[in-house]
């Protein structure tokens, strides 16, 4: 059996007369450089295996390395940018917030369960990984219609999946966003975020230092599932993707929690030089990135590594990404103290490697050399490609548009359910409440408000997280887009009381090969930078999650911005919901009538056209600075971001939130349903007790941000006059009813 | 007082149900690892909820085999306060501690929410600092929290004044029998239940309802070791 299988292996020679390599994605041009790397021998089957994963745009950013590189990276706080597993940020008292997104959007298209449980595995190694103990989990997810049999079906298992992975590990699920839109039928996006605390003096990295040292495996054995993991996730998703399940891997929580708590103890104990997890491309990645961050070399013995399925070839356990695994590296003397921990946690550690001086990444397997590569070559020789970029010509004709031309909506009340009703904006309890977001008994804010808040043990801090993307603003206009991406994300996060800190960003988009795509790309990476650069909030790490496309085209533009703030003292923490009878309602910000992109476009019209609200970041700043000085000096009962369905939308949820009504007068030039329903944006709606609220007005009056008292908080009915003419007038019970129930009815 | 919170593999509350002892009542805990032979030291033992040994198989029914087990069931047969919460209450069942079974939620979802409880025997070291009848707010998390029984046992539960927690009103999340959320054993020393009473033990997470159980459990033991002391 054995020799059938190896004998199956095509030659070196095989490879290149038969362009084999083009299967797993290598070009022609690629594999020249590769057999010149190799001193101009033909690489056999490991090691074009070994290279074509490493040479992947999952691994090797080979398209969008260009753009990367367009990101402040650093600030006062950024104790470790890009680069590692994950990035980390100074938070004081010597400690440390480490966070990262990243997608797991293929797998979840043809395997929704493992593909996203699996996706929440590798977000949490990552963070484990860097020393850091995971304290709250956060998703971004992305669905077509849910009137789709086939869209509830990838929604009911994706959210499924997260809750097995993440409920049983015991990290809990504190927020997130689930938004719905034709564009991602057959190509879901499932991004996962971890965030962690660490003290400074135990960050580590991913390095294989110190010639000689053992190179340690942990861990559950090596199967052949998720085999060119990596590949798959950079091509487009096609019917053949069904069959290729097997590229799906299966997690186990149950293991990753003992792979964990054993690792964490390990790290305390001082004694490991690097650690890494095996994530995309596996053993093959882990290793050849610690070899590289050395500028040392490494050996592995493959007959050492643990086997679950018997004749497993090298070509398989390279490229294998079977789950919840790590590689670390210890001093030989250390060795014993080491396998100790993981014994006692019930973990396979095994020594399967040395680090080496030459710089290479050579392969052993029964008595013999597979595979001899340089190390440099595999992790930072890939060819980087600029792609062409050009405008798509429906910017050209939306410049054209005004979104705000629309015939005037008489029936305000029914039009106001219909968006609450909109899955995009209706309430999310179905998905949270499957979620243990409140393990660690840390979450102060839940899922449901602006941000989720998690309390710092033992200190008055807590950390206050979001995750958001507006993709139908981004595909209108991506620089503006990608501005407001990062602007709400920081809205959100002051308005729970916090600090904005910085971001991680998951970058979602169809192929980088179509210039149209690629300039979505390029423009709103162009955006987030703007914005990031006026906020203060670096970028510290992310993911790029490329070739999201299906039969009927590449997805909207997504890149999700995963935002970490820090409450100063838990007293400032926020929510958006209306506190008591008799507070005062205030609006900050201007309406103009913004609608492109919005969400009532979305429910009259369908697909976005036009230009989405613009943004001028100097305003933002000023807003969200002013907000949150006026949140720490104690003046605000409540403060919520306006978004999707604007005002309407937003004073419905502080009502059904605080369980009592508002009656609101506001008086303006534009027509109620424009005034009502307008997505214009750097707005935020507050309220404040009527001792505090002149203060409060004075305060912004100031600082120059524009601040109207609109109405009051009190009664059991949302009622809001505009120009003095009812224009909404609704039991808040109602709404509340309409917004809980629409995602239940839909999945029934 | 002293306290062991039990660690199995895969336990996941047991940091909570740690800090909830220091929180609440100040008095002395310690971990206790599942291979433990030895648990004379504790006049309270916590079977913290989790995920022990994956749950796989069936919750709880690997952790009835774990060592420390046979020690538990020596401090029930003391008299030794012993109270499962969730994945504890699983393991307890499985163990033969408390009568039923847990079963799949009738929803077939994992449920995490905020609950509200009925006191329905406050005579008990775990629950004598509510009033009887009280409704009190208590968060679930769990996917396998349907409490079953046969009938038969359902009556000496009902007839012992063993149930000590229901779901109050229609709040049933799991369809228990007879809306039961928490039980304890014939004597009253071993308590089971469904919701998380270690986490709720401060406003600012949503309830503080979950501190009186601590502070009841306390009271309790200083009344009986008072009285040993006395008699």
């Amino acid at each position: 059996m054995a020799q059938q299988l190896t004998a199956k292996e095509p030659t070196a020679e095989q490879i290149a007369e038969q362009k084999i390599y083009q299967q797993f994605g290598v070009s022609d041009y690629e594999y020249e450089l590769i057999c010149g790397f190799l001193g101009g021998r033909k690489p056999n089957y490991t090691e074009i295996g070994v290279f074509s994963v490493m040479w992947s745009e999952h691994c090797a950013y080979k398209n969008s390395k260009p753009i990367l590189k367009k990101f402040p990276t650093s600030g006062p706080k950024v104790l470790m940018g890009p680069g590692e597993g994950a990035g980390i940020v100074d938070i004081g008292d010597n400690q440390a917030v480490v966070f990262k997104i990243e997608s797991h959007n293929h797998p979840s298209a043809v395997e929704p369960y493992q593909g996203a449980a699996t996706g929440v595995g590798g977000i949490i190694r990552d963070i484990f990984s860097m020393g850091a103990r995971p304290v709250a989990l956060l998703n971004s997810l992305r669905f077509g219609r849910l009137e789709n049999e086939r869209v509830k079906y990838l929604f009911e298992n994706v959210v499924s999946g997260i809750a097995g992975y993440g409920n049983c590990i015991g990290i809990p699920t504190v927020a997130g966003e689930v938004n719905f839109d034709e564009s991602y039928e057959g190509n879901p996006l499932v991004n996962a975020m971890c965030v962690g605390l660490i003290d400074h003096d135990k960050i580590q990295r991913g390095v294989a230092k110190g010639v000689g040292n053992p190179v340690f495996y942990v861990g559950p054995a090596t199967g052949r599932d998720g085999i060119h993991g990596a590949t798959f996730a950079s091509v487009e998703l096609s019917e053949e993707s069904e069959e290729k399940k097997t590229a799906v891997q299966v997690g186990d929580p149950f293991m990753e929690k003992l792979v964990m708590e054993a690792t964490l103890e390990l790290i305390n104990s001082g004694i490991v030089l690097g650690i890494q997890d095996m994530g995309a491309a596996g053993l093959t990645c882990s290793s050849a990135e610690m070899a590289s961050k050395a500028g040392n070399g490494l050996e592995l013995y493959l007959d050492e590594v643990p086997q679950r399925e018997s004749d497993m070839t090298p070509y398989e356990m390279m490229l294998s990404e079977s789950q919840e695994r790590m590689l670390f590296v210890v001093e030989p003397q250390h060795e014993a103290q080491a396998k100790e921990i993981f014994d006692r946690w019930g973990v396979i550690c095994v020594k399967v490697g040395k680090v080496t001086d030459d710089g290479r990444l050579r392969l052993f397997h029964k008595g013999e050399q597979v595979a001899d590569m340089p190390v440099k070559a595999l992790v930072d020789e890939c060819p980087v490609y600029n792609q062409p970029s050009k405008e798509p010509a429906y910017y050209g004709e939306f410049a054209d548009v005004n979104a705000a031309d629309f015939a005037e909506i008489t029936d305000l009340n029914g039009t106001l359910a219909e968006i609450l009703a909109s899955p995009t904006v209706a309430s999310k309890e179905w998905v949270y409440n499957q979620y243990d977001y409140m393990v660690r008994t840390a979450t102060a804010v839940q899922p449901g408000s602006d941000a989720a808040v998690v309390l710092v043990d033992g200190t008055r801090k807590a950390l206050a997280m979001t995750t958001d993307c507006n993709s139908r603003y981004v595909y209108l206009d991506p620089v503006v887009g990608g501005r407001i991406a990062v602007a709400e994300a920081a809205r959100n996060i002051v308005c729970s009381g916090a600090e904005p800190l910085a971001i991680t960003d998951n970058l979602n988009f169809g192929s980088p090969e179509k210039p149209e795509v690629f300039w979505q790309i390029e423009k709103s990476a162009d955006g987030i930078s703007e914005a990031c650069v006026a906020l203060g909030t670096p970028v510290i790490g992310g993911n790029v999650s490329l070739y999201n496309e299906n039969a009927k085209g590449a997805i909207y533009p997504t890149p999700v911005i995963g935002m970490v703030g820090l409450v100063h003292d838990v007293d400032h923490i926020t929510t958006q919901s209306f506190k008591q009878e008799g507070d005062v309602i205030i609006l900050l910000g201007e309406t103009k009538a913004e609608f492109g992109g919005s969400e009532l476009q979305y429910i009259k019209q369908g697909a976005p056209v036009g230009r989405p609200p613009m943004l001028d970041l100097e305003v933002e700043k000023n807003v969200q600075q002013s907000l949150l000085s006026a949140i720490q000096s104690g003046l605000v009962a409540s403060a919520h971001d306006l978004s999707e369905g604007g005002i309407a939308a937003a004073l419905a949820e502080s009502c059904i939130s605080g369980g009592i009504g508002a009656k609101v007068s506001a008086a303006t030039e534009l027509r109620a349903d424009h005034y009502l329903f307008s997505e214009s944006q750097s707005r935020i709606l507050l309220s404040a007790t009527p001792e505090k609220a002149e203060e409060l007005l004075a305060h912004f009056a100031n600082r120059g941000v524009k601040a109207t008292v609109i109405g009051t908080v009190g009664g059991e009915d949302l009622e809001i006059n505009i120009n003095q003419k009812a224009a909404i007038n609704t039991p808040v019970a109602k709404l509340e009813r309409v917004w809980k129930d629409a995602i239940p009815c839909l999945m029934k | 007082m002293k306290f062991a919170v039990l660690v199995f593999p895969g336990s996941n509350c047991d940091i909570d149900c740690y800090k909830a002892v220091e929180q609440t009542i100040g008095q002395e805990v310690d971990y206790v690892w599942h291979t433990a032979t030895d648990l004379s030291a504790y006049d309270c033992i916590l079977v913290p909820g989790g995920f022990s040994y994956g749950d796989y198989l069936r919750c709880g029914a690997i952790a009835r085999f774990a060592n420390v087990m046979n020690e538990v069931k020596k401090a029930a047969d003391a008299g030794k306060y012993i109270l499962g919460i969730c994945n504890g209450f699983q393991i307890l069942t499985e163990a033969n501690l408390l009568p039923g079974a847990l079963i799949r939620n009738n929803g077939l979802k994992f449920r995490c929410h905020q609950s509200p409880l009925e006191v329905v025997n406050n005579q008990n070291p775990f629950t004598r600092d509510y009033e009887q009848g009280e409704v009190i707010s208590i968060p679930i998390a769990h996917g396998e929290g349907n409490y079953f029984c046969d009938e038969a046992t359902l009556a000496e539960l009902q007839a012992n004044n063993q149930i000590i927690f229901r779901y109050a009103g229609d709040s049933n999340p799991n369809g228990s029998v007879d809306n039961i959320a928490g039980i304890s054993n014939k004597v009253g020393n071993v308590v089971g239940m469904m919701p998380h009473p270690e986490r709720a033990v401060s406003e600012i997470l949503g309830s503080a309802d979950g501190k009186r159980m601590f502070t009841s459990i306390l009271n309790a033991w200083r009344e009986q070791h008072g009285t040993a002391i006395n008699g």
